[in-house]
Order: structure tokens, then sequence, then C-alpha cells
């Protein structure tokens, strides 16, 4: 590895191992403060709870990658929720891996509409999921009609998804496991993979040296549909009741989990794993603040104050970073 | 897939009429107009002067802040944070008030300083320390709301005397159009000269099109977009202070995911979200539009939630549909070979 690349490389291992660090102090403190916040159950509690938004985290990554946002994520999870709800409540006898699989591929379909308006018709990927977002959530108001679909329509093996453990392990965040380590895989050693960040770096480049932009685009929006619509079943399952509100506002979270997470807004940078590194962190900041004895009403603040604090040491890596590779002053150490 | 065997060209210009009207406002206007029409013969209850003075006194906080943020997004940044900045004016102001700040004018001037500081934060970070507007406001957004909570926590401050609650929605003499349109107006007036009709607009299309070559050219870009943000902030203070004593209650979740609704009506006006294009005109047709639009369907027994596919269908439509009609053209009307090969 020459000296250049060496040290963006290392850039990158320390941003993940800076959020990978802020978890682990964070949960250190609180658990010095309160030696319960690491309970067998509360850890549980922890993962149930992050998982969710880790795997909108992911789907959500891939596109930010490739330069495009993915708004409409939150809509899509709520679909998805209560399709799952509406299935199980019309053909009881569904088994489950039959009711992910349409939950997966509702996502996807929604996430190809998206994909499909952005590739084709070259529109800014903002204001589609902006209106998709809009659409989506419209469908699944007029699919309710202010129905809500309680835990007793829903086979009891199904819920048991929400809350069994394996090993101690929550199901649910072994989904989360398998999506985040599938995904890591594919951007890393994939050639479809890495031409995902070219595009973010520079998609007229990457256009010009051969890469097919607007089908790898459309995919990662596939993709991040799909992963939402995945994200809506397991939802079902935790909660156990679906109104038409499943997900509402949660894109902005999303956006939020990954940038904290070290992925660049605007494309090229980044990894899967920061991205739900960021997502468990703002989920466990939830959990500590009582914890530590602060008032819960701070969350949000503290939540605000942390993605400042990342895009800031971003941007200041990036900075040290770019002087680095014109060989400037921090050559050499 | 078609997609990739397309030439490389920049996106062109939206054709526009010459004129005080740009083809996409005349559009909107149209489609407004014939939204009242067709509604006021077929919707029963339309054609009430009633039913004006709710939408516009619904419309009046998406109006103002679509103002400023259509100065934003034609520099090419965005303030996603707008919302929160309503939600912690709320809380700060029903709070001194329940603290025993009586002063209307004093609140309200406490509230617009607010506003000008949560503004003047964006602001520094995206033009001091370089950071994208997009992550920037996200971030803001969580910390003002956030902030929010923490001075109101889940309380809501009601008890407001009834001259301020009954003042603020009152109508103008002799009509039923509510004063406060009136403040929108004079802001719009001078946000439209402002951008239309100074150098300092030029300057914003300028720095929408091209940042690097304004700041050469002698632009203050820096400058030019700190302010915007902190005229921003204020003018989304004044919101919060409408919000307050027109639905006489301040709470922390005031106008929560209003964001949105500003940011998608801005867009659906024909302001360029990569900057540089759109005028004021079409985003106060925009605002009219949706807002007309909403209520109408609603007393057509549209379910108010179902109106939202409405929002989104045009909004898709106000970005696919010119480049869908450009590129049909590009295909019937062979290009000039040179324009295929510019990268």
């Amino acid at each position: 590895m020459t000296a250049p690349t060496a040290a963006v490389h290392r850039v990158f291992v320390v941003r993940e191992l800076g959020i990978a660090l802020a978890l682990v102090l964070l949960v250190g403190v609180t658990f010095a403060v309160n030696t319960r916040f690491l309970s067998a159950q509360n850890i549980k509690d922890l993962l149930l709870s992050s998982t969710i938004l880790a795997i909108l985290a992911v789907g959500q990554a891939i596109v930010i990658i490739t330069r495009n946002v993915d708004l409409s994520v939150g809509s899509i999870l709520g679909l998805a929720a209560f399709a799952t709800g509406a299935l199980f409540q019309s053909t009881p006898g569904m088994p489950i891996p039959v009711a992910l699989l349409i939950g997966i591929a509702l996502g996807a379909a929604c996430g190809a509409v998206n994909g499909g308006l952005i590739a084709a018709a070259r529109v800014p990927a903002l204001v589609v999921t902006l209106g998709t977002l809009y659409v989506f959530r419209g469908l699944d108001y007029t699919w309710a009609t202010g129905r809500q679909i309680n835990a007793a329509d829903m086979p009891a093996g199904f819920l048991k998804l929400g809350t069994q453990s394996v090993l101690g392990i929550p199901v649910l965040a072994l989904f989360a496991v398998v999506v985040l380590v599938g995904a890591g895989v594919f951007l890393r050693s994939y050639r479809s993979g890495r031409e995902l960040y070219a595009i973010g770096s520079d998609p007229d480049a990457a256009r010009l040296y051969g890469v097919p932009v607007g089908r790898r685009v459309f995919w990662a929006f596939v993709t991040s549909g799909a992963l939402a619509g995945l994200a809506g079943v397991l939802h079902a399952a935790r909660f156990g009741t679906i109104d038409a509100n499943a997900g509402l506002g949660q894109e902005l979270n999303v956006v939020a989990a990954v940038v904290v997470g070290g992925v660049a807004i605007f494309g090229g940078s980044g990894s899967v794993y920061g991205a739900a590194l960021g997502a468990v962190l703002l989920t466990t900041i939830g959990s500590a603040l009582p914890v530590l004895g602060i008032n819960p009403f701070w969350q949000r603040a503290a939540v605000g104050v942390l993605i400042l604090a990342a895009i800031g040491l971003d941007r200041s890596l990036a900075v040290r970073m770019a002087r680095r590779l014109r060989g400037g002053a921090g050559r050499g150490r | 897939m078609a997609v990739e065997t397309q030439p490389i060209t920049p996106p062109r210009p939206r054709a526009r009429a010459r004129g005080v009207l740009g083809s996409w406002d005349l559009l909107v206007l149209v489609a407004l107009a014939l939204v009242i029409v067709v509604g006021s013969m077929t919707i029963d209850g339309v054609g009430n002067p009633r039913f004006y003075r709710f939408v516009i006194l619904e419309a009046i906080p998406i109006a103002l802040i679509a103002l400023p943020m259509t100065l934003i997004v034609i520099t090419g940044e965005i303030d996603l944070s707008v919302a929160s900045t309503v939600g912690l004016t709320c809380s700060v102001l029903g709070q001194l008030w329940h603290a025993g700040v009586t002063s209307l004018p004093l609140l309200i001037a406490i509230s617009l300083l607010l506003g000008a500081v949560l503004g003047a934060v964006n602001g520094i970070f995206v033009t001091v320390f370089g950071l994208p507007s997009l992550a920037v406001t996200i971030g803001t957004l969580a910390l003002y709301r956030g902030l929010a909570y923490v001075v109101l926590g889940d309380r809501a401050i009601a008890d407001y005397p009834v001259d301020w609650t009954r003042d603020m929605i009152a109508p103008i003499p002799g009509t039923v159009i509510p004063w406060f349109v009136l403040v929108v107006a004079v802001l719009a007036l001078l946000f439209g000269v402002l951008l239309h009709a100074t150098p300092v607009g030029r300057a914003l299309y300028a720095i929408g099109n091209n940042a690097e070559a304004s700041a050469y050219s002698g632009i203050a870009v820096m400058r030019t977009k700190f302010w915007l943000f902190v005229a921003t902030g204020v003018v989304a203070a004044l919101a919060g202070v409408f919000w307050t004593f027109r639905f006489a209650s301040a709470r922390a979740d005031n106008a929560n995911g209003i964001e949105l609704s500003v940011v998608a009506a801005v867009l659906l006006g024909g302001v360029s979200i990569f900057g540089g294009r759109g005028g004021l005109l079409g985003v106060v047709a925009a605002v009219a539009l949706l807002g007309t639009l909403r209520n109408a369907l609603q007393l057509a027994d549209v379910p108010a939630n179902a109106l939202t596919i409405v929002t989104g269908t045009l909004l898709i439509a106000s970005v696919v549909g010119p480049n869908v009609v450009r590129m049909a053209r590009g295909r019937l009307r062979r290009r000039p070979p040179e324009e295929r090969t510019q990268p």
C-alpha cells in the first residue's frame, strides 16, 4: 500500500473506531452509574430497539454512498408493516417466511418506483423520495382507513419472532446482523459494490469510466426499499399493534444515524458498519440518559449535538487527509 | 436499461417564457385557478368565503417559511431545521409568559431574536465550518426540537389573554380575510423584490449556479448564505409566534414535521433543488395550490390523510414532467453532435 492510500485507509478505520469508542464510552459510563444497565434483559432491549433503525440505516447508507438519499423509507416501513398485519388477518395460516418475503417484495417494489423515476427520468432523489414519502404514506392511510391491527390478529409464532432469543441474542437482531454483514461484504469486495462508491465520488467520471450509473443507482434504491420492507415486517412482529402511522417521521432519524456513522452526506465514503453503529449509538443514548439521571427530554438535543459533532469530525478528518494527500506537513509522520 | 446509452449533457434550464411570469409559475397559477373554479362548481362550500379564511389561516406558517426557504434553495442550500425553530420559539414564548413576562412586544422581540440566533447557528456551521447544510440542519432539527422539550417538557401553556389569541386571527375589518395575511404579503413583497430586482437577488442565482465562480467574481458567498440562514430563523420564529397564539397553545411538538411540507411547496413552485433556478411567485402559488386543494378535497369527503398522495404525486410530476418532455423532444429533434460529447 502506498503512503497516501494508507493514510486514506487509516482515516476510515479511525472514523469507525471513533464511533465504536463513543459507544463503548457511553455504555461504560452508564454502567458505572448503574450496573443494571448491562443486565441481560437491558442488553436485549437495547439490541431489539436498535434493530429496526440499524436495518434502515444499512439501506440508507447504500443509497447515500451513491450521492442520493431515500426519504421514503419511513413510509415504506409503514406500508410493509400494515401489509403484514392485513395479510395475517385475511389468511391466518400464512407461514412466517412467506410474510417476510411479501414484506421484502413490497418494499423492493416501492424502491423500484423510486429508483426507476430517479434513474430513468433523471430527477433528483431528494425530490422524488420526498414525493413518494407522501404517496406511500397516503396509500397506507387509504388502505388502513383508520383501522388498527392488534396482536390478536397475528399468529403467536410470528409475534414470538419479536421477543425470542437464540443464545441470549434476540432473533430480530440476528436479522440485522445478517443484513449488515451481507451489505458490508458486497460493498467491500464486489465490483458492483465498489462502483457504488465510484458513483458517489463523481457520478460523471463514473459514467465516463463505463460504470452503468443508472442501473447501479436503481438497484441501490431497490435494496433500500427491500430493507425498509423487511424492517416493516419486523416492526409488526416486535410491536404487535400496527396502524397507518408505523415509522412516521423515521426518515430523518435514519439519515441522522447514517451521518453519525461517518457516511458522507454527499456520497463516496463511509461504510454500512459505521451506519449500523450510528443507529445503535442513537438508540443507546435514549436509554442511557434516564439511567445517568439526565432528564429524558434532553435525548433529542443530545442526538442533535452528536450529529453536528460527527459531521464536524468528518470535515476535519477530510481536511487533514487532503493535506496529507497533497504531501503537506503531515507527510512521513 | 436505456439510461446508460444516453449522452451526458448537463441538465438544460427549463424553457421559460420571457417576462414577469415564467412558464412554470403560470402553470401553477393556472392549476390553482382550475382547482378554485372546478372546486366551487362541484364541491359544496368551496365557494364560501369562510372556506378561504380557513385555507389562509392554515397556509400562513407554511407560506411564511417558504419565502426565505426559496432564497436558500436557490443558493443550493437547504434548511430542514425550520419546523424545530418554530417549536423552540413556541416553547420559549410559552415559558416566558408562564414565568411572568406579560408585555406582548417584548415577547415577540425575544422570539424573533431567538430565531435569529438559531438561524445564525445554522449559518455558522454551514459557512464558517464549511459543512453541508443538509446534514447540519438535520442535526439542528433534532437539537432545536430537543431543546424545545427541555424548555417545556410535555406541558402545554395555553392561558394567554383572549385579546392576543383573538387578535392574531382577527379578520381585516369588513372582510373575512385574516389580517395576518398582510404580514405575509409584505414579507413576500420584500423577499420578492430582494430576489428579483436587486443585485443581491442576482447574486443568489449566481451562487446557486456556481458558487466558486461567484466567489471569484466578487460575490461574498459565505456572508450572503449566513444572512439567509439568519433570515430563515427570524421568519420561522415569526411563524412560531403566530402558531402559539393561533392555536392558543405552546407545546414542544408544535409544527412537528412541517419542514418537508415547506420544501415540497418550494420545489413544486419550480425552484430547482440544485439551486440557481426558480422564483418567488411560483412558490407562493404552490403554497396556495396545495392549501386550497387539500381543503377542497377534504370538503369533498376525501379522507384527510389520503390527501398526502396528491401532494406527493404533484411533487413528483413537477420534476418528472419537464424532464420527460425534454427527453422526448431531444429524441424527436436530433441534437447537434457537439452537445453529445460535452462532459
